[in-house]
């Protein structure tokens, strides 16, 4: 009756993004910007790959709409500077502006030209004079376009306030296209939509840059935006890169607590650590790189903590929320009876409230003792006292 | 920068001849009796005409907006109508009708029917935006239809009533021909007088500051109680739709109200204009004097037009794009001076072009530039609403798209707000058609306007003579009047 639901951590993909630098389309270094006195961006190092997918993925106010207009060209820098293969585009005294840097640009709500029609914007940035075939040739690069990003051509007569804002993207995405940029520059493209349409409007662009072979760099709040679209992700915090790595090297080793908390649930637990084992409620953790001996905050994700049919862990439930698919359950931690004996007096836990998820939500009531097993590694970040 | 400065020209002209008068004179040509006659005529213009335009205005737009009257629509354009017949015009309709008329009780009547649309429509577009669900609420809560109106829509009609109020505060001190054709003397006409029999003397200087310092008055009153009211919705999702009032036993009152307001307001001009020009028969249609009149005022309808909406872009750019102290303080300067009477802009561009640059006194520029700093604020308010249509990303995604700056600037940003611009710049043109206290003091010698050949004409009791010119008056103001109409219902959603 308790099997074991699959393992959800997704297995790691083998070869992370992160180009050296030699290779790399976009470099970037120790980049500041300032608004009046205030620092938005406090020098930001990032290399991006040519063809990559990065992902720049941090809370509101944090500085990654301000950077992505740098890159654009839209705002100059402070201090620091920015190349596109190779050639500096900004800092050190030079200066490209933004029309002479071969991007595509797509806003949050897409920026499309309200006088113009649908055509009229995918061949705004298109120079007639530089395609054979004059005109024609920009009607049949339009629809090519507009098949690209799965709209049907017969939109192109339409104005941009008949369409949806699914709709609206997907022409703004052509527009940016239709000059075929080598690196594209989404700020938030997916925000407006609604819930449904935003996954598929995400795959959908995802898809088409992919088969382009663009170099893109897509700005969200959206931990799990940015977890899905990228093959890179940096999480910005208060002006500067906290973290870049692959998705499911920041996911499950993020390198501190804020990090962790930012881009999804996660379990905190006091720990102390021995070696490369940390002891907590939950038991003995591995830890693969630990930051420090003694004590330490451990952090797991709730997924990697499942009921067990037996086992010393064991946690009373405290309240449970029912969403369908999974539950979440709130349990009070028991100590271990071999750790409250008293032979190890430096164990700091015990009596921990954690949440974790499961699938079979008659398994739980509160007041009901549940025995836990934990699958994987740890993270330890230095103790905050 | 410079339009900064230009635009405090007339302010600083009242200060600089306060001072230059000295104190002893100032205050001997201020506190004397005729000054004290003019401050009480004044006064007792204001305090009847500006409450009877709230009730006049208020009540019609709440029988327009919400109730079940018949015909709202068709009364809702005609309780506007009014703004089209210039008050000099309403004036003479009136003379004409009753000839003994004078004195304040028809300074008050032709003042409140002249006025009175103009918190009126303010007061209209705000009903008509009014979110239902807050009296809705009201009513959840116990309060009859009455009790919800003076507790609820008054107070959010807080705003429109006294932005329209100081419309009228301002138009009554401004006035020229309007109580000069009915002999009623305000500072503004015996301004006038001392100008036509002195020219340029320490009393009418001194009138003007007087008049100066009650313009500004009403401009603090107005600032001191709007405050930092909003009156926002709040809330996403559609607006429900205005619930009506069912007048029943009330609609035929209701009807005969507003026949018999705008009757008196435009019936009645409108009447008299079109007798004299029936009775004047072919002869009025003199093509050597009419043709360049129109032709005049044409032309400088259409300078000043574009000057205006030349100088109001800069500002209005700077004002959306680039909000800061600078921004504000140049609509701030320009706010008040387009509220000081065209008299005392008039008198202050006289004076600096004389003594200071005297080469160009009495040319079409000076008049042009008066024009300018008269009705700029007309150009800024469509152009502000026409460029906040033209976010700053448009301009951005055509500069990713590889348009150079300008050409990106000229293609989006201008693209986007020329219809806005072009609105604006026809409210000027159809402002300066009727424009006539400050075109009497600063057209060169010899310009014949509209404006100022109907006054001419209509001063030498050639009535019949001045009514084809009233007649197109009343022709050009009619557009402009439905596109303050418009705009006030666009602005009244922001």
């Amino acid at each position: 009756m308790t099997e074991q639901s699959p393992p959800r951590l997704p297995e790691p993909r083998v070869a992370p993004s992160v180009a050296p630098s030699t290779n790399s389309h976009l470099e970037i270094a120790e980049l500041t910007r300032n608004f009046g006195t205030q620092a938005v961006l406090k020098g930001v190092n990032l290399s991006v790959a040519k063809g990559g997918t990065t992902a720049i993925v941090g809370p509101s106010g944090s500085g990654k709409t301000t950077l992505l207009r740098l890159i654009a060209g839209f705002e100059h820098p402070a201090t620091g500077s920015i190349s596109l293969n190779g050639k500096k585009v900004a800092g050190d005294g030079a200066w490209v502006p933004a029309h002479k840097r071969h991007i595509g640009y797509v806003a949050q709500d897409g920026a499309l030209f309200p006088h113009l029609t649908v055509a009229k914007n995918v061949a705004f940035g298109l120079d007639q004079a530089n395609l054979d075939g004059g005109r024609r040739a920009v009607a049949d690069r339009v629809r090519e376009l507009l098949e690209m990003v799965s709209l049907d051509p017969d939109m192109a007569k339409r104005r941009p306030h008949q369409l949806s804002g699914g709709q609206q993207q997907r022409v703004a995405l052509a527009r940016a296209l239709a000059r075929e940029p080598e690196l594209m520059l989404l700020d938030e493209p997916f925000s407006a939509l609604d819930a449904g349409l935003r996954v598929a409007t995400r795959r959908a662009v995802a898809k088409v840059l992919n088969q382009a072979g663009v170099t893109t760099i897509l700005v969200t709040h959206d931990q799990a935006e940015a977890l899905s679209f990228a093959d890179q992700v940096a999480v910005m915090r208060g002006g500067k890169l906290a973290q870049i790595g692959n998705p499911f090297v920041v996911y499950t080793r993020p390198a501190d607590r804020a990090t962790a908390e930012f881009l999804g649930d996660a379990v905190i637990l006091d720990a102390w650590m021995e070696g490369s084992l940390a002891t907590c409620s939950l038991g003995g953790i591995p830890v693969r790189r630990p930051p420090a001996q003694g004590r330490v905050q451990l952090m797991l994700r709730p997924e990697q903590i499942r009921i067990a049919e037996d086992g010393p862990i064991r946690g009373v439930v405290v309240e449970t929320d029912y969403f369908g698919p999974e539950t979440t359950v709130r349990l009070k931690l028991a100590v271990p009876p071999e750790l409250a004996s008293g032979a190890d007096h430096r164990y700091p836990g015990g009596g921990e409230v954690i949440t974790i998820r499961h699938w079979n939500a008659s398994l739980a009531r509160p007041g009901m003792e549940l025995c836990l097993r934990v699958v994987g590694e740890g993270v330890a970040f230095p103790s905050e006292s | 920068m410079l339009i900064a400065l230009f635009s405090l020209v007339p302010l600083g002209y009242v200060v600089y001849m306060t001072v230059a008068t000295g104190w002893d004179a100032a205050v001997e040509l201020i506190f004397r009796p005729r000054v004290l006659e003019l401050l009480l005529n004044t006064l007792l213009l204001m305090a009847f005409t500006v409450p009877l335009c709230l009730l006049l205005g208020v009540a019609g737009a709440w029988l327009v907006e919400r109730t079940g009257l018949r015909g709202a629509r068709i009364w809702a354009v005609l309780l506007a109508a009014p703004l089209a017949i210039p008050a000099f015009v309403n004036s003479y309709g009136w003379v004409s009708a009753v000839p003994s008329l004078g004195g304040l009780g028809s300074g008050v009547l032709i003042a409140t029917l002249s006025y009175f649309p103009l918190v009126y429509i303010p007061a209209a577009a705000t009903l008509s935006r009014l979110d239902p669900a807050i009296e809705q609420s009201a009513a959840a809560l116990g309060l009859g239809a009455w009790r919800t109106f003076f507790r609820v829509v008054l107070p959010q009609l807080r705003i429109a009533m006294t932005g329209g109020a100081l419309l009228v505060g301002l138009h009554l001190l401004a006035e020229y021909g309007a109580f000069a054709m009915i002999r009623f003397d305000t500072f503004t006409t015996a301004i006038m007088v001392q100008y036509q029999s002195t020219f340029n003397g320490a009393a009418g200087n001194m009138l003007a500051s007087v008049l100066v310092f009650f313009c500004l008055l009403l401009l603090l009153a107005e600032v001191r109680s709007r405050g930092n009211a909003r009156y926002a919705r709040i809330g996403s999702g559609a607006q429900a739709k205005a619930l009506r009032l069912p007048l029943r036993g009330y609609q035929v009152p209701a009807q005969l109200f507003l026949l018999a307001l705008t009757a008196l307001a435009l019936g009645l001009p409108l009447f008299f204009v079109l007798r004299w020009t029936v009775a004047g028969g072919a002869d009025i249609w003199a093509a050597d004097e009419f043709l360049p009149a129109l032709l005049t005022t044409l032309g400088y309808g259409l300078a000043g037009a574009v000057a205006t909406t030349a100088v109001a872009f800069p500002m209005a750019y700077l004002a959306v794009r680039h909000p800061g102290w600078f921004s504000k303080s140049l609509e701030l300067s320009n706010y008040v001076t387009s509220s000081l009477p065209g008299i005392v802009v008039g008198l202050a561009f006289v004076t600096v072009s004389i003594r200071v640059v005297p080469g160009i006194y009495q040319t079409a520029g000076v008049l042009v530039a008066a024009y300018v700093l008269l009705f700029l604020p007309r150009a800024l308010v469509n152009l502000r609403a026409g460029l906040a249509q033209a976010p700053k990303e448009l301009d951005e995604a055509a500069q990713a798209l590889g348009k150079p700056p300008l050409l990106s600037f000229i293609q989006v940003t201008l693209r986007l707000t020329a219809p806005a611009a072009a609105g604006g710049a026809a409210l000027v043109f159809l402002a300066i058609a009727n424009e006539l206290t400050a075109t009497l003091l600063l057209s060169p010698n010899g310009t014949r306007t509209l404006a100022t050949e109907f006054w001419s004409k209509s001063s030498e009791i050639d009535y019949a003579g001045a009514a084809p010119y009233a007649l197109l008056m009343i022709l050009l103001s009619a557009p402009m009047t439905y596109l303050l109409f418009q705009q006030s219902k666009k602005v009244a959603g922001q």
